[in-house]
């Protein structure tokens, strides 16, 4: 009895001031509280190379080059670029920004921030490997040294973001945040970013507030003074948020649940096409099949088997009767929101089941043949019954497909490099984190080369040594009409070949109150300065 | 008394050791941790150095060994996915599934018991006969139908209590509370009532059959031939001697709520142990998962030894045997 009363007074005190504060604030403040399915999984900048968590961050920390809502490059903390030489970049700083807590930004914090980025901790060590040295000229000018010579490094270094050094060495965080032997890292919790909002209150997994940056050195639309972001794994509790007016904007939103956001009064879906091709990849690599009933040979090695899967594809009935109508139907692994793509090797192929019979027969598989293909059945829009589809079509022209689908973590387990590309025939999503055609040749075509990490998540193996000579001339071509071309060149060589089964775009899916005004970013990302209320 | 409680405690040790040893021996088959900690443009030599650094090639026998000895010194490593250590995470939910297990219980108690005392004494009632039809629906619906129901009817459309998460806590120390807030209480109503549903109807059926039985016994009839008021017959005598059954059956679903109030954390987004959990196995976190199955254990064992305690509290008989 007692034990009550005495916590009961300060904490009944407590609450009727929060709530006190809280109406207090509302008059005045606007307050935008949003939901994703997850978490970032840290606070710190370093800690994993993946889109929410960086996509998040970056309303809080900046890159020297950003993009704005189209995915333009354009200036964030550099004010200007340029590359002298092929192996070198000068990037002009911003003067006069801010970090959250007062300190300068300046030439300092670049090169500590670069050199944050290759400590044992960190995941963005492919970035930071981008550049060998990195000088300071003077306290807004630096100059970046590439070990071997990058037209892109402005681009791909838009996800490396800018620490404070001064204050990562007061708190001893100068070290990403290491999974292993690491008792509690400053940066996974707090931040000092110069980004138009601050962290005032993190609980990971539960709830995380910012607070609008005064001093931010930009002019943005947003007018939100606080945001909430509060993860919600449950959809269907997730929409129930946003219809129910707790929430302004959710996301993702499950594909089924866009009429009813559309019936629904005050709420909107917001679909559009995400720059991450989707499409279906074949072991041509083996000389036999791990899970095919072709024995003594692989029938994917054969172009004609490899046109037969194309062709037996209607891209566009699975759009239709699968996503809605909300995706892109796409010819090739390249988005069309991604720089180098083109209609000439990125349009749709026209389905032919009739031919792919042909051809079938004519490759000596008259009866067809029976391939396992495995799915994640949690990992992408509606991806087991886009396989499931797939299969169906495939089965009419006489392939049978053994459909395994199981969730993203053992599916994963099982296809990637490290288990030995363990598969047949596979459902990969791929958006290129510099969002550039060269990223998509290096990753998905290239020859698979362990020494250099090329072709890292080419699981079937795909392998023609002029599109890798391509590839290699593409990744030093300063000229961009000429780099252009090229990467034509290559992506119309994999297109030729069958070297893949593209599928299309998959849609992105929020749903939104109605008179907030956002902008949703094809790489999904929630970028906080474009958000409007009303 | 006091061999017999570190005698239980002894086994206690005992189950969480075999719990732990079957839990690892599958954690090998839920996937691959490395590939939810890094990005995709992870080189495969990163990865690998980040498998060895972790010792997730080393055999199993030498992964537990090395879990067991941390774990005897109170260190369950680091979350994969958290990068904080896994204790700090577990005293961070444990308040929130404590919470909502222990008001659903008394939900479940406070309810089930009068009910079942009720439907007990007038059979063939009109309100008897709604109650147990009503509470076979709530038994046969699965907690997560149940929670989004209510979810869409109080949250969607009446708008009258919020749909998701815990509200305000009150911080009493290392606990969280949400009891003395006025958003943590009505956040705190449709998860209890869900997880509440299937365990009061289960003590409403069981206290009804109970007391029938007991209703009929020699010992009642005396009672009533003495001229005992019907109150005292009833909620003196009789309901007592129903109390064993209730007492154990409400333990072990006690132990089994706080265990796997999962599926109700998660439709709520309540930020417990539960979902804590739920998110581990997704990202293949193990450090959190190994940790949450020992401690489940123990929380069984712990329960059990109460229930068996209470035993002797509630049951004369068995208190004149052990002296």
């Amino acid at each position: 009895m007692r034990f009550s009363n005495m916590v009961k007074r300060p904490a009944l005190a407590a609450a009727l001031a929060l709530a006190l504060g809280a109406a207090g604030a509302a008059a005045q403040a606007k307050t935008f509280r949003w939901a994703y399915q997850g978490d970032a999984t840290s606070l710190d900048p370093m800690a994993l190379n993946e889109t929410f968590t960086l996509g998040f961050q970056g309303n809080i920390y900046e890159p020297l080059v950003g993009y704005d809502e189209n995915l333009n490059l354009v200036p964030m903390l550099a004010e200007s670029w340029e590359n002298p030489e092929p192996t070198k970049w000068v990037f002009k700083l911003r003067k006069g920004v801010k970090f959250h807590d007062g300190s300068d930004f300046n030439a300092d914090d670049v090169i500590f921030s670069w050199k944050r980025s290759l400590t044992p901790g960190s995941d963005m060590k492919g970035y930071g490997a981008k550049a060998s040295e990195v000088r300071k000229i003077d306290d807004y000018t630096v100059e970046v040294i590439t070990p071997t010579p990058n037209p892109i490094l402005p681009r791909e270094w838009s996800l490396l973001y800018m620490m404070d050094k001064e204050w990562s060495e007061k708190h001893n965080t100068t070290e990403a945040t290491n999974v292993k032997g690491d008792q509690g890292n400053y940066a996974n919790l707090h931040t000092n970013g110069t980004g138009p909002y601050m962290v005032v209150e993190r609980q990971p997994d539960v709830r995380t507030v910012l607070k609008r940056n005064p001093h931010y050195w930009g002019k943005i639309p947003a007018n939100a003074d606080e945001v909430i972001f509060q993860p919600i794994t449950q959809e269907a509790t997730r929409v129930a948020a946003l219809i129910s007016g707790e929430m302004d904007l959710v996301m993702p939103v499950p594909v089924q649940d866009w009429q009813r956001l559309e019936d629904a009064k005050g709420v909107r879906p917001l679909t559009d096409a995400e720059a991450r091709a989707i499409f279906i990849g074949m072991d041509q690599h083996r000389d036999e099949l791990l899970y095919s009933d072709v024995k003594g040979k692989n029938p994917f090695k054969d172009p004609r088997v490899r046109e037969a899967v194309v062709l037996a594809v209607d891209t566009n009935a699975i759009n239709q009767k699968i996503m809605r109508g909300a995706a892109k139907p796409l010819g090739s692994l390249v988005a069309t929101s991604v720089n180098g793509y083109d209609d000439s090797f990125g349009a749709p192929y026209k389905p032919d089941p009739e031919r792919a019979r042909k051809l079938l027969a004519e490759a000596g598989y008259p009866n067809g043949f029976t391939v396992t293909m495995d799915c994640p059945n949690d990992r992408y829009v509606n991806d087991e019954k886009v396989c499931q589809a797939v299969a169906a079509m495939l089965g009419r022209v006489g392939i049978k497909i053994d459909l395994l689908a199981q969730t993203k973590s053992k599916y994963f387990g099982k296809i990637l490099l490290q288990a030995g590309n363990d598969t047949s025939m596979y459902m990969l999503g791929w958006t290129p984190s510099s969002i550039d055609a060269h990223n998509v040749l290096l990753n998905l075509t290239a020859c698979r080369d362990a020494k250099t990490a090329a072709g890292q998540f080419n699981l079937g193996g795909y392998c023609n040594p002029k599109v890798d000579e391509l590839t290699k001339q593409i990744g030093s071509e300063t000229d961009q009409a000429k780099r252009s071309a090229m990467i034509k060149e290559a992506f119309m060589i994999v297109r030729n070949e069958f070297g893949y089964l593209p599928l299309h775009q998959q849609p992105m899916s929020w749903g939104v109150k109605e008179g907030i005004q956002v902008k949703q970013r094809a790489d999904d990302v929630l970028d906080l300065r474009y958000v409007v209320l009303p | 008394m006091l061999t017999f409680i570190a005698r239980r405690l002894l086994q206690s040790l005992l189950v969480m050791l075999a719990v732990g040893l079957i839990a690892f021996s599958m954690f090998r088959y839920v996937g691959d941790p490395v590939a939810n900690m890094v990005g995709q443009d992870t080189t495969p030599e990163q990865r690998i150095e980040l498998r060895q650094r972790l010792g997730l090639d080393d055999p199993f026998i030498v992964q537990f060994g090395r879990f067991v000895a941390d774990a005897a010194r109170g260190d369950f490593g680091i979350s994969y996915r958290h990068r904080r250590p896994v204790s700090e995470l577990l005293a961070e939910r444990l308040p929130a599934t404590l919470e909502l297990s222990f008001v659903s219980a008394v939900m479940a108690l406070a309810l089930g018991i009068p009910m079942g005392v009720y439907t007990a004494l007038r059979r063939r009632g009109l309100l008897s006969r709604a109650f147990m039809t009503v509470s076979l629906i709530g038994i046969s619906l699965p907690t997560f139908l149940i929670g989004i129901l209510l979810i869409l009817v109080f949250g969607v459309q009446l708008r009258w209590l919020p749909s998701f998460g815990r509200g305000e806590v009150v911080e009493l120390g290392w606990w969280t509370t949400g009891l003395l807030t006025r958003s943590g209480l009505s956040a705190l109503i449709l998860p209890a009532i869900t997880l509440a549903l299937f365990q009061m109807t289960l003590i409403m059926r069981l206290v009804r059959s109970e007391m029938l039985e007991v209703l009929r016994a020699d010992f009642i009839k005396f009672a009533r031939a003495r001229g005992l008021p019907e109150r005292l017959i009833n909620f003196r005598h009789a309901l007592k001697n129903t109390m064993v059954p209730v007492i154990t059956i409400t333990g072990l679903q006690l132990g089994s709520i706080i265990a796997f109030a999962i599926i109700t954390e998660t439709v709520f987004q309540w930020p417990g142990m539960g979902l804590l959990f739920l998110q581990a196995i997704s990202m293949v976190d193990i450090p959190v998962m190994a940790a949450y199955l020992v401690l489940i254990a123990f929380f069984f064992v712990v329960i059990n030894l109460v229930v068996d305690l209470l035993y002797f509290v509630v049951d004369p008989r068995l208190r004149v045997q052990s002296a």
